[in-house]
């Protein structure tokens, strides 16, 4: 039985109304992985995670958590899957002790030792001195971090995390990226949502890309951003009247046509190889076309967007705002 | 390495089981516990906003000494004698007052990210609805003292002695607990809580006031008087009344008890049904 997967899930389908937030999502997470579901806002990310968690009920298709089917046992999914949303779910009135005491209890253990649990998970996820104080006036990351440590009481063999550090700042989420990387090394397999390519890259062994209720594409990271090209090159051209002779130029040298940015005068050139960079420059000066400005950058997770869907990131929030 | 992971303590589950046999769902005995440990929630969030005592602290010595004050005379003669029929109202009146607020609350309740957590616990369905309803008899059991001590003052003697008013006490609380299951499934179907309050309210209203809580049945019109008649909330009264000033077990107690026990082998269920379908 060991063979199974963590998560297998085949056609996946929610419909709210006549919308289809998700529609027909196959994901296979092997045990003991890190995967990473990718993709903007309103893509069908957090749906497919509720689906998976028994949070919403499956319209289409079908899925199980370690062999266990989500629709038909719900309680066993319950009993395997810890879940941390985009908003830390723990109770505003409660203290951070508190919090973790109700939970511990909740999850069958008495109140002696769901104190003891509780003092130990604060110990762990450095919350020592907010043990005491409501939720209320608890900062993001301290939240976020208690909501984690809330999912971990009963050590779930699978851990869902939908975009753990959306609105964090830097730092905290770089000690949250630690702490996940912790989980996985003890065992754990995450299926993790993020609207960041940086996010997914730094974490997931395997990524799936989501766009309106479907995946588009899937693979490690490095199989996603080789498709973009590794790294884009962002040029802006000091006489936009020059911008078509520089696109011809690049062409010429790369053989494939860089993408013009709406305010004309910018170029995104896709490169496979990062020291193309410089035999572009080199053929735009030959040509006499004056640069005003050069960056080579990783591709963002727009450019992937682009490249795979053929429309903006951006566009798909104005269309599902 | 600091592990983050909590130390596996027995009965807990552990990462490198997931293929053992899970239990596919709760036992009775855990479902107690659990709806324990949402009742222990509960009574920590009483202590924190201690505003949601007004409706059972304040509301009971207002309505009682109103009442009695301006209807005391022209119904019974006297406020004296107004009181052993008004005093059962009132109680009857509080609880089902308190057990609105408990599915306004509830409701309010159910909006906050903390339900999502719940909904993915592995835990009983009823445990976050049956919790909060445990720890609210500590309201209706507030309430409930307090009118018969506002009574007391005021010159209530009640001739069933202390254990009809204590059957009486306790009579009131089982209603106000039974009548909050309705209130708790229009929780789970209503969109918000000022849904559930309006809707309430319009429960509330013809309920109490069309009963015997505050005027003999006689005096009304003959229609009138055939669905006072089959009010649950008169038979409520009826049965505190026969409690308190009689210290009578009569018939009417026993249909109390029924109607009430109706209430919660309907409500409890749809409730239940409605939160883990739609929420």
């Amino acid at each position: 039985m060991t063979a199974t997967n963590a998560v297998q899930a085949h056609g996946l389908v929610k419909t709210f109304g006549a919308f289809r937030a998700v529609d027909g999502i196959d994901l296979e997470v092997r045990r003991g992985e890190i995967f990473g579901v990718l993709g903007p806002n309103g893509a069908g990310k957090t749906t497919t995670l509720k689906m998976l968690a028994t949070l919403l009920p499956i319209d289409g298709g079908e899925a199980e958590v370690f062999g266990v089917d989500v629709r038909r046992e719900p309680h066993r999914i319950r009993q395997l899957v810890g879940v941390t949303g985009q908003y830390a779910s723990v109770d505003e009135n409660l203290t951070g002790a508190e919090n973790l005491i109700l939970f511990a209890r909740l999850l069958g253990q008495r109140t002696p030792q769901a104190r003891r649990t509780a003092a130990d998970l604060l110990g762990r996820f450095g919350l020592e001195e907010a043990a005491d104080r409501q939720i209320k006036n608890f900062s993001g990351g301290m939240r976020r971090r208690l909501d984690l440590a809330a999912s971990l009481i009963a050590r779930p063999p699978l851990i869902f995390l939908d975009e753990p550090t959306t609105g964090l700042d830097p730092r905290t989420r770089g000690q949250m990226w630690d702490t996940i990387r912790e989980l996985v090394a003890q065992g754990s397999t995450i299926l993790l949502t993020t609207q960041y390519l940086d996010e997914a890259d730094q974490l997931a062994d395997r990524i799936a890309v989501i766009d309106r209720g479907r995946k588009v594409a899937e693979g490690t990271p490095d199989q996603l951003k080789a498709s973009v090209g590794s790294s884009t090159l962002h040029l802006r051209v000091a006489d936009r009247d020059q911008t078509a002779r520089a696109a011809a130029i690049v062409e010429q040298v790369l053989g494939e046509q860089p993408v013009l940015t709406p305010e004309a005068g910018g170029l995104t050139i896709a490169l496979t190889d990062a020291n193309r960079a410089a035999d572009v420059l080199i053929a735009l000066r030959q040509g006499e076309v004056d640069i005003t400005t050069a960056a080579v950058r990783q591709p963002t997770l727009d450019e992937v967007f682009l490249t795979l869907t053929g429309h903006h990131a951006d566009d798909e929030n104005k269309e599902v705002a | 390495m600091t592990t983050l992971l909590p130390d596996t303590a027995p009965g807990t589950t552990s990462v490198t089981d997931a293929d053992r046999v899970l239990p596919a769902r709760p036992s009775l005995r855990d479902t107690v516990h659990q709806s324990l440990a949402m009742a222990w929630r509960a009574t920590k969030k009483m202590r924190r906003n201690p505003e949601q005592f007004f409706d059972v602290t304040l509301q009971p010595i207002l309505f009682t000494a109103m009442f009695a004050y301006i209807f005391g005379g022209a119904i019974s003669g006297s406020v004296a004698d107004y009181l052993p029929l008004i005093i059962p109202g009132i109680l009857a009146q509080t609880a089902l007052t308190a057990s609105m607020a408990t599915g306004t609350q509830m409701r309010e309740d159910m909006d906050k990210g903390v339900f999502d957590r719940f909904k993915s616990l592995p835990i009983a369905r009823i445990a976050p609805l049956a919790g909060p309803m445990l720890a609210d008899l500590i309201r209706y059991g507030t309430a409930a003292t307090i009118t018969i001590l506002v009574g007391l003052a005021m010159g209530y003697r009640p001739g069933g002695g202390v254990l009809g008013v204590l059957a009486g006490w306790a009579l009131t609380i089982f209603a106000g607990w039974a009548l909050s299951w309705i209130f708790c499934w229009l929780g789970t179907v209503a969109r918000s809580a000022q849904a559930v309050q309006g809707i309430g309210m319009m429960i509330m209203f013809p309920l109490t006031f069309l009963s015997n809580a505050f005027v003999p049945m006689e005096t009304l019109p003959g229609w009138l008087e055939a669905f006072v008649k089959i009010n649950p909330v008169s038979h409520v009264v009826t049965a505190v009344r026969d409690l308190m000033n009689d210290g009578n077990l009569t018939g009417e107690v026993g249909w109390a008890l029924l109607g009430c026990t109706v209430v919660v082998a309907i409500f409890a269920p749809l409730a239940v049904r409605s939160y883990s379908r739609k929420m």
